[in-house]
């Protein structure tokens, strides 16, 4: 899978009074990569993310960002984050605002105008920062993790509290960045978010990381969904065909443990036997489905 | 740290606090160095600060030769308390606005951003205490010209001691503020413990040892503000030409012991806000 730019090594986060945020954590994020980090609010997602950018200290196990220890001026001059909410000089323009974000980060003031433009602010950047709305506010922290140009974004809910025209043109952003070839570490309670931009997902859960893999995996096999007339002589030709142990019968419809491009040998079958077909649709899990299966959590948004 | 530096110097440049403490100290160092003396001169009135002074001795104060002694003295307390609230707001707003995570996030190390702090809040402060001398300078060189008086100003050498002197004052008043800041990760509460302590605890502890117990006169002097108090005292002996030393300017300890009881102070307080810095987490 090539180079891993972040690895962690049963990470753990305990407070004083002996609560466990994050519980022995092990991901891995590969180079160039869309990796959700998915889970419900409180799940521990922003700890781990604050471990990995030198914020908070682990209680345990390790972590290492660009092969080296979260946090260090050379793992950081290569790592742009923005972590929960923004946080700038309400006093300061946008643009003075990045510039001295990049006196920080040691990156000329050329570069403020470069992100300026890549977030759509270029026109706003001279507006004081208490002006702006949250959409402005969250694509001005998106702009001050790119000042670096830096190989690794870590984005900590980057659509919170954004209306759905801002959740769309935040998705188009990140999305875009992925493509320019940024790897992107990514927490979201948003399902749907998680399914449309990543490549691989971990999913936590109570500070516990539950599996780890891409999105098709995750969501397991497709399916089909058959309804036909009569019943029972649909059933025994679909056993027929896709064998019994693929076939389930449920509310009314069949469930077909097969692939989607059965579909046409499914509707042939079902007319040489006579059987009137209703409705033929192929059947995909959605995140949810699987997040619910594997936890019962609930509070996760689509 | 140089990064960090120029950081912070833009942003404490861009922040309208700072201009209005600096403005607060010239303001009140104008006012009660030079207006209200001088007013009291020319009209030959008494005001309760020269009630009972030879007006001579008054007008004295507000000319070029005393330029030392009545522009430190205010800074043992109203100078140092505006110095601790500069850095109590420099240290503490970081946390409420969240730019802590952000100012860690980028490339230097933890302890880097927080000596870029500290050197652009030295940086200010010594920008504070040449303005004031600035500012004081031409109020005395008009006085001196209304009244016909000689231009003679300090050496340059008292100059140098003199803005030396107020530099490590409102340095170490400043470093306090920044280490409350710091460690209370917000401003309200430094600033109100800050100044408490400044304008109050500290006249409050000195008064206690000069007049019913004078078993806390080793107490009383350790405390920062009456060695800055005797730093001052030191450079204008009696409070200079006028012979009315201002509020908080007293004879408690030698020059010398001042001077190094405030360097104490100011590694101290850099210190143990290094300490929090580096080793608290940021949430």
């Amino acid at each position: 899978m090539g180079e891993h730019l972040v690895e962690t090594n049963d990470l753990t986060k305990t407070y004083g009074g002996g609560i466990t945020a994050v519980d022995r954590v092990s991901l891995t994020v590969w180079r160039g990569e869309i990796y959700g980090f998915l889970g419900p609010n409180g799940a521990g997602k922003t700890t781990t993310l604050r471990m990995l950018a030198g914020l908070i200290t682990p209680t345990g196990g390790s972590a290492s960002v660009h092969g080296d220890r979260p946090g260090s001026p050379r793992s950081l001059a290569r790592t742009g984050a923005l972590i929960e909410s923004p946080g700038f000089y309400p006093y300061l323009s946008g643009r003075d605002n990045l510039r001295v974000v990049a006196r920080y980060a040691g990156v000329g003031d050329r570069r403020v105008e470069a992100v300026l433009e890549t977030v759509d602010l270029a026109d706003r950047g001279g507006d004081r920062y208490t002006g702006y709305s949250l959409g402005m506010k969250q694509r001005l922290g998106v702009a001050a993790a790119l000042l670096k140009d830096p190989e690794l974004l870590i984005l900590d809910e980057p659509t919170n509290g954004l209306d759905p025209a801002g959740m769309r043109d935040m998705r188009a952003l990140i999305r875009d960045l992925g493509e320019r070839g940024h790897t992107v570490l990514l927490s979201s309670h948003l399902l749907g978010e998680v399914q449309q931009l990543c490549d691989r997902v971990g999913v936590i859960s109570n500070g516990k990381l539950l599996t780890e893999s891409t999105v098709l995996e995750l969501r397991g096999r497709a399916g089909l969904l058959v309804a036909a007339e009569p019943l029972e002589r649909a059933r025994l030709c679909l056993e027929r065909l896709v064998g019994a142990d693929n076939v389930d019968l449920v509310d009314g419809s069949f469930r077909l443990r097969t692939g989607p491009e059965q579909a046409g040998r499914v509707s042939r079958a079902l007319a040489d036997a006579d059987v009137v077909l209703t409705e033929l649709r192929p059947l995909e899990r959605t995140l949810e489905e699987v997040f619910l299966e594997m936890t019962g959590a609930e509070g996760m948004e689509r | 740290m140089t990064a960090s530096f120029s950081a912070e110097i833009l942003k404490l440049r861009k922040r309208q606090a700072t201009w209005v403490l600096l403005g607060a100290v010239l303001l009140l160092t104008q006012l009660f160095g030079y207006v209200f003396p001088y007013s009291s001169w020319v009209t030959g009135g008494a005001n309760e600060q020269t009630e009972g002074l030879d007006p001579q001795l008054v007008l004295a104060g507000t000319l070029p030769g005393e330029l030392v002694p009545t522009s430190l003295g205010g800074f043992p307390v109203f100078a140092g308390a505006l110095a601790l609230i500069l850095g109590a707001l420099a240290a503490g707003s970081e946390y409420g606005w969240g730019t802590m995570q952000t100012a860690l996030t980028q490339r230097p190390t933890r302890l880097a951003v927080y000596g870029g702090k500290l050197l652009a809040l030295a940086a200010t402060t010594l920008a504070i205490v040449l303005a004031t001398f600035t500012v004081n300078a031409i109020a005395a060189a008009a006085i001196a010209t209304l009244e016909s008086r000689a231009l003679d100003y300090p050496s340059v050498v008292e100059l140098a001691r003199g803005i030396g002197s107020g530099w490590l004052i409102l340095g170490m008043w400043c470093s306090l503020g920044a280490l409350l800041g710091f460690a209370f990760r917000g401003v309200a509460l430094p600033v109100g413990l800050g100044v408490v302590w400044a304008l109050g605890v500290e006249n409050l502890v000195s008064a206690v040892a000069d007049s019913l117990l004078t078993a806390l006169r080793p107490l009383r002097d350790l405390l920062p503000g009456v060695n800055a108090g005797s730093l001052v005292w030191a450079l204008g002996p009696g409070g200079g030409a006028s012979g009315d030393a201002p509020p908080g300017v007293v004879d408690a300890v030698t020059g010398s012991r001042a001077t190094l009881a405030l360097a104490v102070y100011v590694v101290g307080f850099a210190a143990a806000g290094a300490f929090l810095v580096r080793r608290r987490d940021v949430t």
